[in-house]
């Protein structure tokens, strides 16, 4: 009986009249945990009922505790017939179980009903006793840390990355419970919400467990999702990767050391085009039986799993030895061998190589071999056992041995930025799963100081290390265009580079970045069964294929060579496939320039054939050369003698010597690249060339002041401005036609994406200069004729004056950069690299080395100066005196990071998922008008959660599912929402640094009311 | 092929002004993006049409859920569901609240019964003034009236505090809930002349010296009413017509203090008997709650005509009013001094606001 929860209800407040007679409400209110219930006396005839009621308190087990939310009924007493429910409020006590996060919940909620939306708020008090058991870790995982944010948590350092986790869990969706489809909406909608609730936290309580066992004590880039199957169950999973975190209480002392696998290693194409994957096709028996209970499943079963590797995975581990073990042995030193043989086997340890997050502790990151990606259909009838785990868990193995083979196959041990999604349409359900093979450094992932032996390990340069091949380029069974790197010239680089993480803090780019789209419809039959997904997995290589054309197209049209955060979206309908890949095109300065586009027609002889080929090649040329004027793109002009002779530039000079020791196996190695050439050609001998042409020329450019991506941080932007604002918007468009062509089908997807951007850039034209940043689209076919786009993102105001000095800004970055990094505290400048660099346009313009890096550690001990209670109460205060209403701001941000502010502590995860329910559609304003009230309330009741943990911002939010459903001919509509995020406070950096007199600080806090 | 769903919700709810101020003038989504287009939002940010379309849909979807929280203005400041900066809540009120001068007008004084909400069609023909923004401004009329009608303190302050209005436009919202209480009559044409400035500035004068609370701030009763025991009072201020000595002596005040300061002395002199009867009935009758709805008008009859036929100036005017108050508290006889200053403060200052074409 490890723990006490104490819930206290002290009032409500702008309830709804419950009584037509009087207008006027008698309230109580249901407090539940588990299957115990208090109620508070009734407090009569009133719509702001004070009810200041004891202390509530359940006794129980710190399992329950994980698993279960606290859950407040608020009903209007009626003597004569039943009380009339008026809404709910579930609270996750999760928060409260970890020392280092909230400690009480207290504060306004809003009482929520699936089919009235808010009525009115409640004020509750919430705290939890935890009794130290020394048991305790059997089966809760309580003091587990869990982030959304998939890099290491601001106020965090990372002692230990530990890798991959992930569960599942199973439950008949109560949707389909009812017997005859009698359907009462809010007992049905509710049952669903309390079953997700419980679900989510049985799930992150499994996975916590893995996380201790793993010795780790949190979780990065945690990632939740529930699949929707129907009939045959409702699928919560998540994955995430366990770390050991320590708060960074006290400058770091560990010393400062890169390491450096080795960069040859056997070798394919870099990028996801050639992956086309194999698509399993699931046949499990054809008359499945369904259990009727569902059985809370063992933690230890999927567990083992994991654990211990399974013959699967030694199927192939030899195969990748192999190919290491000779490249290996081709390399020098046989310390560097030893060094990367430890790094290869703490890897091989672990059954998934996974990482789901996308940025990185400096020196983690040695070298991106490009994106992985694996889909697989699979007939959501056919499974065996609904209600048990084993085939989901089945599938999602399959994927993820598929994307490790992969990950081998272009020389890497590790996959990073991964994630996993599921497309789900009737029977048929599509998984995916996607990420970057790397090789990573082992400095965080082997137990003990390392300091020593890694002292020897190779120092990859910064800015362009990554971007050094992985594999082994004498084994290229593909064209590929190696050259040396630009930046170093010492090892090879790709011509173009796609992965899934973010652009690391540390590269050398040129110009700016910006959002690049390939979008995608493809028909297809209507069908049942088998049948219906044969026809689905036949279409995905070619979709798949062309998403990578377009992609590349429109990369080299905007004169870029590379890709960051990637998301390939498939979306499976009755009638077509939808394919969205988003991405931030960037100009990787180790990387060689793009080259143009070159059309050539395949019989010339017609005249006025070749002027329009000719034509079309004028517009194209010019539309490159807008674009490189447009996104600042004007590489130093590569004298081609350069090539071969290193010349080192004068930052890389400290680390020559360990570099030498690579060229060796470099001289040798011929150059593939021919000339200077690489013009990219495309045929248009058919229709679908000219379309790909025209699809090429009709993505408007961004209006003047914008700029887009979709990563955590625009590449080439730094000086932010505190005014932020996060939105989602969501476009349901019908197509009527029912015969549409490919072409025509495409031309309206691209259409309403494009038109969804130009609405967001015209709703935001107050905030220019600005730029959106993870630009997050998510695409549905929620039924036949529907296409469903889902928008959110983040628009970020940032400082005109410093753009043009920008150049010059990203040279005084390296230059910070080469003096800190004789620094003994270089670990800690680094990781905190992306606000310091936020921290420069407060400094002075000039932009001194020292300004830039000395915020960040004046915050730090700050910090550790003033507890946390009084910095909290210290962010707090600045609220009310800015808002001057009793309603705390609250930040929201799908990014990790608040420009111009400091987390200075992460209070929990935040998972809520909620449903609306509508039986009077026209009268709520319509499908809109539905909707819109409901994100709405989805947004207020997030942020009173968040403020009720005394936090004022969520980081890393997310809407990972919005489901809606409509039948207008009922008048009804129906919307599921899951949203996620991290709640912290966080302080003014202008607040922190009041004592140090800053001229800007003044206009910096001013600026602070603008934005949330 | 159409847009089936289109929204856009921020965290920060955004709001455009110029939208904002075209939803409330009543316009329509098509005839807002029209207003927008032909003010050249459209080339500013090189948007489309649709664009504009898509964006003033979303907007007014927002104000009409808003709407329900701008009724209770306070609520606006503790709600959950939008987070909108207080400089934002106070334009979004302070807009809400406003109303077109040419509106109020027309139902100043007026019972705010569902009557005249019927007949709000034909004011708005006459002013120009769509039917949309016109029943806005009546329900506002009508909000505040109901709830400041029971409460107990200054008007002006309670609409303030309950509505979150600025001082002025308080200052407003008192003047048309004292019109609506007081019913008095504003629509006859010898009145027409007047502002809805001249009259709430009028309302100002009778609020601040003629109700109850304007004695005794404590006292429970409202703003909302005059104060029946001064009207009792003004009764007694009959004497000086009725009483010739008095009406004499009075006249005779007047003349010496004015003698040789205006051109007008001999119309004054001539007329001085009538005007002061005028003056001196208008006070006698405000007793009959009839007699209170036709104050401006009385005025306008019994004084201010006479005046403007004798083609007096507002320093004429503002002469006489003076040496006439004042003349009174030097007869012997007169003993009802406190009544003749509160009532001829508020007449004086009434009759130089409305002293004009």
């Amino acid at each position: 009986m490890p723990g006490k929860l104490k819930a206290k209800i002290v009032a409500g407040r702008h309830l709804p009249v419950m009584d037509r007679a009087s207008d006027l409400t008698d309230a109580f209110v249901e407090v539940k945990f588990g299957n115990t219930t208090y109620k508070t006396d009734v407090y009569p005839k009133s719509l702001n009922p004070q009810w200041n009621s004891e202390w509530f308190k359940f006794e129980v087990d710190d399992e329950d505790l994980q698993d279960e939310p606290l859950q407040i009924t608020v009903l209007d007493h009626d003597t004569y017939s039943a009380n009339d429910a008026i809404g709910k409020v579930y609270i996750d006590i999760d928060p409260l179980l970890c020392s280092e996060a909230a400690t009480v919940i207290s504060g306004w909620l809003p009482i929520y009903d699936t089919i009235h939306g808010i009525r009115g708020e409640i004020n509750v008090l919430v705290k939890v006793d935890l009794f130290n058991d020394l048991n305790r870790f059997r089966q809760s995982s309580c003091g587990v840390k869990f982030f959304c944010t998939t890099s290491i948590p601001r106020c965090y350092r990372a002692i230990m990355v530990h890798g991959f986790v992930e569960e599942l869990v199973v439950n008949e969706d109560p949707e389909y419970q009812w017997i005859d489809r009698i359907r009462t909406p809010r007992a049905s909608n509710e049952a669903r919400q309390r079953l997700i609730f419980l679900m989510s936290g049985e799930l992150q309580r499994k996975i916590g467990l893995k996380v201790l066992e793993m010795g780790g004590n949190a979780v990065v880039g945690y990632l939740q999702c529930f699949d929707l199957e129907g009939e045959s169950g409702l699928v919560v999973r998540a994955i995430g990767t366990a770390c050991t975190l320590e708060k960074i209480s006290t400058l770091p002392s560990t010393a400062t050391h890169q390491s450096n696998s080795s960069p040859s290693k056997d070798m394919k194409e870099p990028v996801f085009g050639e992956e086309v994957p194999g698509i399993p096709l699931s046949s499990g028996p054809p008359t499945p039986l369904r259990a009727q209970t569902f059985s809370s499943f063992s933690p230890s079963k999927s567990y083992s799993r994991q654990s211990s590797s399974s013959d699967t995975e030694l199927s192939l581990t030899p195969k990748t030895g192999m190919g290491s073990g000779g490249s290996a042995g081709k390399e020098a030193g046989p310390l560097k061998a030893l060094l990367r043989q430890q790094t290869q086997s703490a890897l091989e340890q672990r059954e998934y190589p996974f990482f789901t997050l996308t940025s990185f502790p400096s020196g983690f990151l040695l070298h991106v071999g490009g994106v992985v990606s694996a889909r697989s259909v699979k007939l959501l009838d056919r499974i065996h056992n609904p209600d048990e785990p084993e085939t989901r868990d089945a599938w999602w193995e399959e994927i993820r041995q598929e994307i490790k083979s992969h990950a081998k196959a272009l020389g890497c041990h590790a996959v990073v930025g991964y994630s996993e999604s599921t497309s789900i349409c009737e029977e048929v359900c599509i998984l995916s799963a996607s990420g970057t093979a790397a090789i990573l450094s082992s400095r965080f992932m082997q137990d003990g100081p390392l300091d020593t032996e890694h002292r020897f390990e190779e120092v990859v340069p910064p800015g362009c290390g990554f971007c050094h091949i992985p594999y082994d380029e004498l084994n290229i069974p593909f064209p590929a265009q190696l050259t040396y790197c630009y930046s170093c010239r010492r090892s090879k680089v790709p011509d173009v580079l796609f992965t899934t993480i973010d652009l690391p803090a540390d590269a050398n780019i040129t110009g700016k970045g910006c959002l690049i789209q390939a979008r995608l419809c493809r028909t297809k039959k209507k069908a049942q069964g088998e049948g219906n997904a044969t026809a689905i997995s036949n279409l995905l290589p070619f979709l798949e294929y062309e998403l990578h054309t377009q992609l590349m197209n429109k990369l080299k049209l905007r004169g870029m060579n590379a890709l960051f955060g990637l998301r390939i979206q498939i979306s499976v309908g009755e009638t077509m496939l939808l394919g969205l890949a988003s991405a931030t095109g960037v100009y990787l300065t180790a990387l060689p320039g793009p080259g143009g586009i070159q059309i050539a027609g395949k019989t010339p002889s017609d005249i006025t054939y070749e002027q329009h080929i000719s034509n079309m090649q004028k517009k194209i040329n010019d539309t490159i050369a807008k674009n490189k004027d447009l996104y600042e793109i004007n590489p130093p002009e590569v004298v081609e003698e350069i090539i071969g002779s290193p010349i080192p530039e004068p930052r890389q000079r400290s680390r020559l010597f360990r570099s030498q020791s690579e060229s060796s196996d470099e001289v040798s190695e011929l150059d593939l690249s021919h000339g200077k050439k690489d013009a990219f050609v495309l045929e248009i001998d058919d229709t679908d060339a000219v379309e790909d042409i025209h699809a090429l020329l009709t993505d408007s450019p961004t209006p003047q002041g914008f700029y887009s991506c979709n990563t955590e941080i625009m590449p080439g932007i730094q000086n932010w401005t505190s005014a932020i604002q996060m939105f989602t918007s969501v476009r349901v468009f019908r197509l009527n036609n029912a015969n549409l062509t490919n072409q025509g089908l495409n031309k309206i997807f691209s259409d309403l994406c494009e038109n969804l951007l130009k609405s967001l850039y015209f709703k935001l034209r107050s905030m220019v200069p600005c730029c959106l940043c993870h630009l997050n689209f998510t695409v549905a076919i929620p039924e036949d004729e529907l296409i469903q786009v889902a928008v959110t993102a983040v628009a970020m105001s940032f400082d005109k004056e410093q753009i043009l000095e920008n150049g010059k800004q990203s040279g005084e970055k390296t230059l910070t950069k080469a003096i800190t990094e004789n620094d003994e505290q270089l670990q800690f400048n680094l990781e905190l690299n992306p606000e310091s660099s936020h921290a420069n346009p407060l400094s002075s313009p000039k932009g001194l080395s020292e300004v830039g890096s000395h915020p960040s550690a004046r915050a730090s001990s700050m910090e550790k100066a003033s507890p946390l209670p009084e910095g909290r109460s210290r962010s707090l205060r600045s609220n009310r005196s800015y808002s001057g209403t009793s309603v705390a701001v609250v930040k929201m941000t799908p990014l990790s990071f608040i420009p111009g502010a400091k987390i200075i502590k992460y209070l929990g995860i935040i998972n809520m998922f909620f449903i609306r329910e509508t039986t009077s559609l026209r009268e709520e304003g319509g499908v809109s008008g539905f909707l819109h009230s409901f994100i709405a309330e989805v947004f207020a009741m997030v942020r009173a959660h968040v403020a009720a943990l005394g936090g004022n911002a969520v980081v890393s939010y997310s809407m990972k599912e919005c489901v809606f459903m409509e039948n207008p001919n009922k008048n009804q509509a129906q919307c599921l929402i899951n949203v996620s995020g991290d709640a912290v406070i966080f302080v003014r950096e202008s607040e922190l640094e009041a004592a140090s007199v800053q001229p800007q600080s003044t206009t910096h806090t001013s600026n602070g009311g603008e934005g949330t | 092929m159409s847009v089936e769903l289109d929204v856009f919700v921020g965290n920060t709810t955004i709001m455009d002004k110029e939208v904002y101020q075209l939803w409330l003038n009543g316009y329509t989504v098509n005839d807002a993006v029209k207003v927008r287009i032909e003010g050249g939002v459209m080339e500013e940010c090189e948007a489309s049409a649709d664009v504009l379309l898509s964006d003033t849909m979303d907007q007014y979807r927002t104000f009409q859920m808003c709407e329900r929280l701008l009724h209770h203005p306070a609520k606006l400041a503790n709600q959950l569901l939008f987070q909108i900066p207080p400089d934002r809540q106070a334009m979004l009120i302070e807009r809400y609240y406003a109303f077109d001068d040419l509106f109020v007008r027309e139902v100043l004084g007026k019972k705010l019964s569902k009557g005249t909400k019927k007949d709000l069609d034909d004011v708005s023909a006459k002013t120009g003034v769509s039917l949309k923004s016109c029943r806005r401004q009546f329900d506002n009329f009508k909000r505040v009236f109901k709830v400041v009608e029971e409460l107990k303190g200054p008007l002006v302050e309670n609409i303030r505090q309950h509505f979150l209005l600025p001082d002025q436009l308080a200052r407003d919202y008192a003047a048309i809930v004292f019109f609506a209480n007081n019913r008095f009559e504003t629509g006859k044409k010898k009145l027409l002349y007047l502002t809805f400035q001249d009259f709430a500035f009028c309302a100002g004068q009778l609020i601040n010296h003629w109700t109850l609370g304007a004695v005794d701030s404590m006292m429970e009763d409202m703003d909302v009413d005059l104060d029946k025991e001064f009207l009792q009072d003004l009764k007694d201020l009959k004497i000086l017509i009725t009483d010739k000595d008095l009406l004499d002596q009075h006249k005779s005040l007047v003349c010496t203090a004015l003698r040789g300061k205006t051109s007008v002395f001999n119309e004054m002199e001539a007329n001085f008997k009538n005007l002061s009867r005028g003056l001196v009935n208008i006070a006698a009758k405000l007793i009959n709650a009839k007699d209170v709805r036709d104050f401006f008008i009385d005025l306008v009859e019994k004084f201010i005509e006479p005046c403007r036929s004798d083609k007096w100036t507002s320093i004429d005017m503002n002469l006489f009013l003076t040496h006439y108050t004042n003349s009174a508290h030097i007869l012997d006889t007169f003993k009802h001094h406190a009544v003749w200053t509160r009532y001829m403060g508020v007449i004086k200052s009434c009759i130089l606001r409305m002293y004009h074409d």
